[in-house]
């Protein structure tokens, strides 16, 4: 265990995790640059413009997360939420204190 | 024996296996499924059984291409499930599995609406001990939720199939359509068990909930029993897109904010289901092929993913992403199987995903319907996003947990169901010629051109670049110990507090209510008493008193009437 502690991993060095995202974003530049020069044959017409599925997928995982967050803040509930007992609506009970 | 019921060997191998043990039932659990494939692989497509019985033409076996091929993919999702389980020393999950599989097998191959109905049913009543096999208070209620929605399912599948048959159109199970008496109700029947949006719940509720290999084997048949069902009885019907696409986008928004991480793979298992069903529902042969070989393709990918979480779970005890992280440092083999599943559910290009997913997007587009088209592009990005990034990064890299120092590779039967999963994956992506070869139709179609795979990897790479820009710029919610209400709220919670708070409100009216009755009833004895108690005008004099003097009065005139 005591050799474990100090080994290091892969990702415990910043480095590394800034190599991947530098990484992703060469593949990504490299990829829209690709719309250039090869040729996609297109079954629609917005297919045909410069970096659609480029820009479309990355508008789609934006608004994914945008409206997940804004839905989180009305569905979001104690991790006990259906462990925990009905709200009593008895009037003569609602000063329980366990309510 | 094994050609003219192909559901023999996993039904008779459940058997077997409630009466044996240690290796005797290890042998057997693995012989089933093998022998089993034997068998489909010995079918004729066109062979069918009939018989008679109370004057009812049943066919418990109708072979066709589109039978055979599901009637494969449940014995490989059964072979590598049970290889998953082999640790597992609980008979009671071992024969769950075995029956529950075979279940499904029946089910593909019935070719009437009663033995379907039959397998339907089985397929709820043995999967629910995969639920309860937990043997947690959760598990039971969840269980039992399951179990209502699934018998629910089967007894309007029976009610349809009874009006169907009554209006003449015998019990055999093909086209059926909306139009057709009773097509509503086999319609529903069938929508409980694909996930329809609003009947979902019984999925996103219970999978979590079951044992580790358990959710393994409810990911590969229910659903695909379903998809197979509406593939045969409703092929083309316009609904269906418009179902499917909802499927398909709704359940990426609550698998971005879920915390169990194999509740996002529940919800993701919609969103996948929605692919197949826009592919039923646009119901041209292009689409048909994709929804079925994206069936295929699912139940390896989600296979391996839900067998992957269900490694770190029997590993750490934990399934809740805000507590796991870090783990590729202990578990590297299970992170990598994991990303290899992560990379076929996100269709990347030679991944099992791509070769199936791209059919169905295609079929979209050449039908011309855009707004679908545009729908399946942005859940195709949400499912890489949700499922392709999310699930290895927060069990195996994000921040430390506490379990980096104690966790370890999961046993090596584990690993070895991973790896065949993980194989099945990358050898369908690249080689989808074979997959190809068991479809119903021959299209022609070949998803490797520069177009599709230009065009995916722009989608993917731009998706992980807007996942990882937000979780740098840190508006990437973080993974928070909760739950989310879904629709389940409305009966779990909504439907129980109202009736309590109805019962609330009507008791001061019942209590007024006995209350009055009371008073009512002792007002009676109150007036009872006055007249007939101890001082009561009517007990002013004895009763043998007022007898003696009454008969001394008739005894007086009798003799005065004597002597007149």
């Amino acid at each position: 265990m005591s050799a474990d502690k100090q080994k290091t991993y892969l990702f415990d060095n910043p480095r590394n995790v800034r190599r991947v995202v530098l990484g992703l974003v060469g593949v990504c530049v490299i990829l829209i640059s690709l719309d250039l020069l090869l040729h996609r044959h297109v079954s629609h017409p917005w297919e045909a413009m410069f970096g659609f599925y480029a820009v479309y997928g990355f508008a789609a995982c934006v608004l994914l997360v945008l409206l997940a967050k804004e839905m989180r803040k009305v569905l979001i509930r104690n991790e006990d939420y259906y462990d925990e007992p009905l709200k009593s609506a008895d009037p003569s009970s609602r000063e329980d204190p366990r309510a | 024996m094994l050609e003219s019921w192909p559901a023999i060997a996993l039904l008779l191998g459940a058997a077997l296996v409630a009466v044996s043990r240690g290796r005797v039932r290890m042998l057997i659990m693995l012989a089933a499924p093998l022998l089993g494939a034997w068998g489909v692989y010995q079918l004729e497509p066109g062979t069918i059984i009939e018989f008679q019985m109370m004057g009812l033409q049943l066919t418990p076996v109708r072979v066709d291409k589109l039978s055979i091929l599901f009637g494969y993919l449940f014995h490989l999702a059964a072979f590598i499930g049970v290889v998953y389980s082999l640790h597992i020393k609980d008979r009671m999950q071992d024969v769950a599995a075995l029956a529950y599989a075979g279940s499904a097998v029946g089910a593909v191959f019935a070719g009437d609406l009663l033995t379907l109905f039959v397998f339907w049913e089985l397929l709820a009543v043995t999967s629910v001990f995969l639920v309860l096999a937990r043997r947690s208070k959760r598990s039971l209620s969840s269980g039992m939720r399951y179990l209502v929605m699934q018998v629910g399912s089967g007894v309007l599948l029976l009610a349809g199939a009874i009006w169907y048959a009554s209006a003449g159109n015998g019990l055999t199970f093909d086209f059926i359509g909306l139009d057709a008496p009773g097509g509503w109700l086999i319609f529903i029947a069938f929508g409980i068990k694909a996930g329809f949006p609003l009947l979902h719940t019984w999925l996103t509720d219970a999978y979590p909930e079951a044992t580790p290999t358990g959710t393994v084997f409810l990911s590969a048949f229910t659903t695909k029993v379903a998809i197979y069902s509406l593939a045969r009885g409703f092929p083309g019907t316009d609904l269906l897109i418009v179902i499917g696409t909802v499927m398909a986008c709704f359940p990426i928004f609550f698998a971005v904010i879920e915390n169990d991480l194999r509740r996002v793979l529940a919800y993701s298992l919609i969103n996948q289901l929605g692919f197949m069903v826009v592919g039923i529902g646009i119901g041209t042969q292009l689409a048909l092929n994709g929804a079925v070989a994206h069936a295929f393709t699912d139940v390896i990918f989600k296979g391996l993913l839900m067998m992957s979480m269900g490694a770190v779970l029997h590993v750490t005890g934990e399934m809740r992403g805000s507590e796991l992280g870090g783990l590729y440092k202990k578990m590297p083999g299970t992170a990598i199987l994991c990303m290899v599943g992560a990379a076929s559910i996100s269709a990347f290009p030679l991944f099992s995903g791509f070769v199936s997913k791209s059919m169905v997007v295609a079929a979209a587009i050449h039908e011309g319907h855009t707004v679908v088209w545009l729908a399946l592009l942005f859940a195709a990005a949400g499912v890489f996003h949700h499922a392709g990034i999310k699930i290895p990064f927060f069990a195996f890299f994000a921040h430390d947990s506490r379990f980096v120092d104690t966790a370890h590779e999961p046993p090596v039967n584990m690993l070895v169901a991973m790896s065949l999963g993980a194989l099945l994956c990358v050898g369908i992506g690249s080689f989808p010629g074979l997959l190809y070869s068991l479809l119903p139709y021959d299209t022609g179609f070949w998803p490797y051109d520069v177009s599709h795979v230009l065009s995916q990897l722009q989608l993917l790479a731009f998706s992980a670049l807007a996942f990882t820009w937000l979780k740098l710029a840190g508006i990437y919610p973080p993974e928070l110990k909760s739950v989310h209400l879904d629709v389940d709220w409305v009966y779990r919670r909504w439907a129980p507090q109202a009736i309590q708070t109805a019962l609330a409100r009507l008791a001061p009216i019942d209590r007024s209510l006995r209350d009055q009755g009371r008073a009512l009833v002792d007002a009676t004895l109150r007036m009872l008493a006055r007249h007939h108690g101890s001082y009561g005008v009517l007990a002013r004099s004895w009763p043998t008193g007022s007898m003696v003097m009454w008969v001394a009065v008739m005894l007086g005139l009798s003799l005065a009437l004597y002597y007149a």
